[in-house]
């Protein structure tokens, strides 16, 4: 008997069972379920929500790979052990197995600790629910990891996780009720909970931090600055960066958001895939290009000096603010998730561009936590319902004045 | 005069088995079966008792509600059963059919020098009032109420819908009698819509407004037609009728025979050689699908009506009153391995996820009743309108209809909307949600709640 009719009686066995959401969910990640249409429509398109989140996943490999060399990377430049780059992209000093290795190891065990813990709990409420365990969390669980720093401590992270996903979205109904995003939830929750290991010059390069409780415990040894290159600019410093490290993402910075090339490249694929939405994606850019273009105009017509808190970061190129920190990241993975955006195409665009202008002005404000895009994208979350309702009354307006014109 | 309507929003699903353009006299029904679910909303009152016989045009039972409303028999027999469900609902009418059929004569009807009461009073009398239908709500029209403009759409957009042009060739006279008496009817205009490119029967008849619409699927739907050219107010009513029913009406006028005989289409990739036939409503669907149709014991599902909004049927059931085709494809209750993540060609999809139609827009899919996932909570946003016209927004209407709050029902464009409006979103939805479902509830809702 093959494997398909055995789990094909299994399924049936437990069809009633306390544990049978956990077992359909394991069920039809092999296979596509047998269900058939009922009344309605007879056929029904390809896509699932498997398919869609699995999309959203395999846009973000290439930044979790990259992620892996460049912790390793970081590293070693930091003790010293090797040149910083030279040859642009495929440079030999980046892809080596050694760099490869040490982001492998210290990645992974973020990755299974965000999915293990995550799904768990989604198993767990499906089955007190009594409903079939939703995709939601494939994605989330992928996102994680990327946007948190190297050395952040798993039990943390596990904590963050169980917050995020209960609070963030298991009170709310669970998958497609949820308010705010899930990764961010999750973020913030770290960010606001355990904020040294959040930000700082010491967190984003795998090894500093041991390093300066190594040199604390008095050993003679050299700091390791893992400084990213908004906290440099928050204190108006020398950025020691050029802009094709900062585009290509040989930078410090959380696991997967350096690399704008390679996000710009999951975009384009998530757009083509007709997953992500290109509205939000390019008014959010707009509206991140907007902000910058006041603040450099600010700085410009001489208002501030640059003995200004703000001066570094005003005084940064508008575009320079799309190739650093995690403003690409947030733009392309996060603002888009079609649960806590904006709803309707209009407000789409009104929604992107507010978390692009206002990641900018967050960033340039709050020199202390110089990340705005979280903040930005967590706001707008709130205020996409009310966007949505704006546009919606349009619609609503529109056919009650049909109405009044024929009375009339 | 005429004026084009080209819708952008859409999507057609082409599909294996369409039918081949030529006629048969399909094998007389020995019995015809008459359901009164297929009049939505209706509380049958039984006229005629089992055992009793009746002319074909003969009444089987009126609405409760609106007692002029009468369904007539489409054939002559004996009521050999009258089957019930719970609560003694009336769940069909079985007729056993005469060997020589015999009708009930409603005399030839002089439309022109007729006043609309007259007309409305023949076409209840006369058992085709059914034919005529209401928006808002979806429902059969109501009699007492005037409607703002009447709507018929002559151009079939769905997948493999029988071809308008093909089953009216010929019928122009019927149809400009049934033209002519519902004119009387409205104070408005009777619009009617026609393929660009067709070479449609209606188009040459008097008394209309003619629309030539082109686009994807649902361009053809009567919905569509109403939202471009005349959208239904909160408390304005407007009626539709299919087109292959004009023939009906206008046979009635013309000759004082009620003669439910119509062509129907059977269609899909398991029929083995798809081909039209003149039937009649009720008819057992075994006399169309077996001879060069369907393998009998073969895994398919029979659908009365297109794929998108068609009641399924066991193959021991009959032909509903309304369509005029016959799916029939594959069952598809298999698993397929890896089938959420792997490559898909095979079948049709909007998105790009790894799912391959978009390169080839021309080929015909052999499309089969398995779901493709699970049904989920609404997650993607974006996806319905790309497929939908209207001047709605598809996912807040649905929500508002499940959480049943009347007024943003009202107020998002509930009065303009029936169930199959929502056949394109529902067949793309990722989540699987049963859209047109929701929308029939909603729909009760309101006729419950508001009337």
């Amino acid at each position: 008997m093959s494997l398909k009719n055995k789990l094909h009686i299994l399924k049936r066995k437990y069809r009633s069972k306390k544990m049978a959401p956990a077992f359909n969910a394991l069920h039809t990640f092999l296979y596509l379920p047998n269900e058939t249409t009922h009344n309605g429509t007879h056929i029904k398109a390809a896509d699932d929500l498997k398919r869609t989140m699995n999309t959203v996943i395999m846009a973000m490999v290439p930044c979790l790979l990259f992620g892996m060399f460049n912790a390793g990377y970081q590293h070693h430049l930091a003790l010293g052990e090797i040149q910083s780059v030279t040859g642009g992209l495929f440079s030999a000093e980046f892809w080596t197995l050694d760099n490869f290795m040490v982001g492998f190891w210290k990645i992974i065990p973020l990755v299974i600790v965000s999915y293990g813990v995550g799904l768990l709990i989604e198993f767990i409420f499906a089955i007190i629910n009594k409903h079939e365990v939703e995709e939601g969390y494939l994605v989330t669980g992928m996102l994680v990891p990327l946007i948190v720093p190297i050395d952040i401590p798993l039990w943390m992270l596990a904590v963050a996780v169980v917050f995020g996903v209960v609070i963030g979205k298991e009170v709310f109904g669970g998958t497609g009720m949820n308010i705010l995003n899930p990764a961010l939830t999750i973020r913030a929750f770290l960010f606001f909970a355990y904020p040294t290991w959040m930000s700082g010059d010491k967190v984003w390069v795998h090894g500093a931090v041991e390093r300066d409780q190594a040199i604390a415990a008095g050993q003679n040894l050299d700091a390791i600055s893992g400084e990213t290159i908004l906290g440099a600019l928050a204190q108006s410093k020398e950025v020691a960066y050029s802009t094709a490290d900062m585009f290509l993402g040989f930078i410090p910075g959380s696991v997967g958001e350096t690399s704008t090339l390679l996000i710009i490249l999951g975009g384009l694929f998530l757009v083509f895939a007709k997953i992500g939405s290109w509205r939000i994606m390019l008014s959010s850019v707009i509206g991140a290009i907007v902000m910058g273009l006041i603040f450099n105009q600010v700085v410009a017509s001489g208002w501030i000096t640059e003995s200004s808190n703000f001066y570094g970061l005003m005084s940064a190129p508008f575009w320079e603010h799309l190739i650093i920190g995690g403003f690409a990241f947030g733009t392309v993975f996060m603002a888009t998730d079609p649960v806590t955006a904006s709803q309707t195409n209009k407000g789409k665009w009104i929604y992107g561009f507010l978390v692009g202008f206002i990641s900018i002005m967050i960033r340039v404000f709050n020199p202390a936590y110089p990340e705005g895009v979280m903040l930005a994208i967590l706001l707008m979350n709130v205020f996409a319902p009310t966007i949505d309702h704006y546009v919606v009354q349009g619609n609503v307006k529109k056919r009650m004045k049909r109405v009044k014109v024929k009375t009339a | 005069m005429s004026n084009d309507i080209r819708i952008k929003k859409g999507l057609d699903i082409k599909l294996v088995g369409e039918a081949e353009k030529t006629v048969e006299q399909a094998v007389i029904s020995n019995y015809c079966t008459i359901r009164p679910e297929d009049f939505h909303g209706v509380i049958p009152k039984l006229v005629a008792k089992e055992g009793t016989t009746v002319k074909a045009g003969g009444v089987l039972f009126f609405d409760k509600s609106e007692e002029a409303i009468k369904f007539l028999s489409p054939v002559s027999g004996k009521i050999v059963e009258v089957v019930r469900g719970p609560k003694r609902r009336i769940d069909a009418i079985k007729i056993q059919a005469d060997k020589a059929q015999a009708f009930e004569d409603f005399g030839v009807f002089n439309v022109d020098a007729a006043k609309p009461e007259a007309v409305k009073a023949h076409l209840l009398a006369a058992g085709c009032w059914p034919f005529v239908k209401q928006r808002p709500y979806d429902v059969i029209a109501n009699p007492a109420s005037s409607p703002k403009a009447i709507f018929i759409s002559g151009y079939a957009s769905a997948p493999l819908a029988a071809d308008l042009d093909f089953t009216l060739k010929g019928k122009e006279a019927e149809l400009q009698a049934a033209v002519s008496a519902l004119g009387k009817l409205t104070e408005g205009k009777v619009h009617v819509s026609v393929g660009k490119n067709a070479n449609s029967p209606l188009a040459g008849l008097n008394g209309i407004t003619l629309h030539k619409v082109s686009g994807p699927h649902p361009s053809g739907n009567v919905g569509t037609l109403i939202n471009k050219v005349d959208p239904v107010n909160k408390g304005e009513v407007v009626w539709t009728v299919n087109a292959q029913d004009l023939v009906v009406i206008g046979e009635l006028l013309l000759t004082g025979k009620f003669n439910a005989e119509r062509i129907v289409a059977l269609v899909g990739s398991s029929v083995e050689k798809p081909r039209y036939f003149k039937t009649i409503a009720g008819s057992e669907i075994a006399t169309l699908i077996y001879d060069k149709g369907v393998s009998k014991g073969g895994n398919d599902r029979i659908i009365s009506g297109n794929v998108l909004t068609g009641k399924q049927i066991r193959p021991d059931g009959s032909l509903d009153f309304y369509s005029n085709v016959v799916s029939v494809i594959p069952e598809g209750d298999d698993y397929e391995l890896f089938g959420w993540n792997k490559p898909v060609f095979n079948k049709v999809s909007t998105s790009r996820a790894l799912t391959f139609s978009w390169l080839n827009p021309k080929k015909k899919y052999d499309l089969n009743t398995n779901t493709n996932g699970e049904h989920r909570a609404f997650v993607t946003t974006g996806t319905y309108e790309e497929v939908f016209p209207l001047d709605i927004f598809p996912m807040q209407i649905l929500k508002a209809c499940m959480y049943q709050d009347l007024d943003e029902m009202e107020a998002l464009g509930m009065y303009e909307v029936a169930p199959e409006d929502f056949a394109l979103t529902e067949f793309v939805c990722v989540s699987k949600q049963p859209h047109q479902k929701i929308i029939r509830e909603g729909l009760d809702l309101m006729i419950k709640e508001i009337g």
